[in-house]
């Protein structure tokens, strides 16, 4: 059984098609990149699949619950992580991370929320409103958030925008570590080239809502001719496909 | 999964985005005193009016002055209902986290139920400060009406989040453009819930439009109360009313829900 099952998978804005038909299975532990310029779909596929968002034709199954007709026993083994989203600014660390503790019925809340801090660098943070901390801070916290549950699918949207190099690097080893001992199945949307290389097994391109093209990075690599993905990402961008 | 199990997991659910609420408010201190600010003005205005009527119009202008403190307390009840529920709806989108919480398995039905526990424990904390200093500083026991004051005030209650669940779809489908409802719209409603005359003063043409409010009913059963005499048949009225108008927010606000994650609304409706 795959973890992540998306078949035909369209979203109609009257006139406007923001993903049109794509159809991919993610295999449980394994971590797919959603690659594609400004528009090319990421952010519509990811609402989908996280309920957010009714598809207008296609399915989408994740740990074998359809989406759409049993989404919240999916979406208690899910999370999600987006720097696009906030946390309330005005509660603490440990007051963000108990509600959503609650919220995903976590098991030995406290005992979870001082594990994930002293993971992640937060145990000094925990009484510190979520709003007065740096973005590198509010993105570990939202990291956090998005393990509480120990989520069989992780789904992050760009993970390290607007992180400084050293941070980032911080927080794709860790989600690198993370996934290797946890065995969670990740979906990343990013524009980070490198990121998508260093944590995912396989990527999807994708153009217009369209996947034009799908492979590991060593055979995107191998069929394009390039030494990384982001020379992968502007043939696309600006030629289209080795096929087009 | 059981029964049971389902239960514990909805009501730890609710708890959670109860539990974000109250935290929220014990680090706010100005959010505290927004909710005695102006139930406590209120009472101070109408108390001082009363109290200066009584004076110059004597024995006659006290029954007179009961209905009207009864009224402006009771309809701070409907008044902070409602805000409560749409104001506690609108935080989670100022915070622009309306995202995480809809991708959790929260239920809509679960966060409503949230949202009308958190509306209760705001009135409590904005009525019942006016309801003690209309007693200490006028006089006035608005629980001297008998224990169907209970009734008035659940009503009231009832009334305040159907109409929350109309200003919450509106935000929903026309995103913080509708916030000021939120603020606004009960007080729209005030005319024609006769909180401070009967139905039968206003306009032929317009009672209709105040017997099928709840509120109408309730502040007929408080004057009568007032006076002695409990009217069942208007808290029958009352309570027939909430629940017809409840089913239709509850049916508008799925509605608009389901239209949200139809047109993508959830992730940007703070726009």
């Amino acid at each position: 059984m795959h973890a992540i099952q998306v078949q035909g998978l369209t979203k109609r804005y009257g006139d406007v098609t923001a993903v049109d038909g794509i159809t991919f299975s993610v295999a449980p532990g394994g971590t797919l990149g959603l690659l594609g310029g400004n528009g090319a779909g990421k952010t519509t596929t990811i609402a989908m699949l996280l309920g957010l968002l009714i598809p207008t034709a296609g399915s989408i199954r994740i740990l074998g619950h359809d989406m759409g007709r049993d989404r919240f026993a999916a979406l208690a083994r899910m999370n999600f992580s987006s720097p696009y989203i906030a946390l309330p600014s005005r509660l603490s660390v440990a007051e963000n991370l108990r509600v959503y503790g609650h919220l995903y019925g976590v098991r030995g809340l406290e005992a979870r929320i001082r594990e994930l801090a002293a993971q992640l660098d937060l145990t000094g943070l925990l009484d510190r409103p979520s709003g007065n901390l740096s973005a590198g801070q509010k993105t570990r916290v939202a990291l956090a958030k998005s393990l509480i549950n120990r989520p069989d699918v992780l789904l992050l949207d760009e993970p390290t925008a607007s992180l400084d190099p050293d941070t980032g690097d911080m927080v794709r080893g860790w989600l690198e570590r993370y996934r290797r001992e946890s065995g969670c199945t990740v979906l990343l949307a990013s524009h980070n080239m490198a990121e998508v290389e260093r944590l995912c097994d396989s990527v999807l391109m994708l153009k217009q809502g369209r996947i034009v093209d799908s492979g590991s990075p060593p055979e995107l690599l191998d069929r394009y001719g390039r030494d990384d993905l982001e020379q992968v990402f502007l043939d696309i961008a600006r030629r289209g496909t080795v096929a087009a | 999964m059981t029964g049971g199990t389902a239960s514990r997991g909805s009501l730890r659910r609710i708890w959670g985005l109860t539990y974000r609420h109250l935290a929220l408010y014990r680090r706010s201190w100005p959010r505290l005193l927004e909710l005695m600010y102006w139930p406590v003005l209120q009472m101070c205005i109408w108390g001082f009016t009363t109290s200066f009527l009584v004076g110059r119009a004597g024995s006659t202008a006290v029954v007179a002055a009961g209905a009207l403190l009864g009224g402006v307390l009771l309809w701070e009840v409907a008044l902070r209902s409602q805000m409560g529920v749409a104001i506690s709806f609108l935080e989670e989108l100022w915070s622009r986290n309306l995202g995480h919480v809809f991708v959790s398995p929260i239920r809509p039905w679960e966060m409503v139920s949230a949202l009308i526990g958190i509306s209760v424990l705001r009135m409590l904390t904005g009525v019942l400060p006016a309801i003690l200093l209309a007693f200490l500083l006028y006089a006035f026991n608005l629980f001297a009406i008998g224990p169907v004051v209970v009734l008035f005030f659940a009503n009231l209650m009832v009334m305040g989040w159907w109409v929350a669940l109309g200003v919450v779809s509106l935000i929903l489908r026309h995103g913080a453009g509708a916030e000021a409802l939120a603020w606004s719209v009960l007080f729209g409603l005030t005319p024609f819930s006769a909180v401070f005359y009967p139905v039968s003063v206003l306009p032929a043409a317009v009672q209709p439009i105040a017997l099928a409010l709840p509120s109408s009913h309730v502040f007929e059963g408080m004057r009568a109360a007032l006076d002695g005499v409990v009217r069942w048949d208007h808290l029958a009225w009352a309570v027939a009313l909430n629940i017809v108008w409840m089913a239709a927010g509850i049916w508008l606000f799925a509605a608009q829900f389901r239209q949200a994650r139809l047109r993508g609304a959830l992730l940007s409706i703070g726009e």
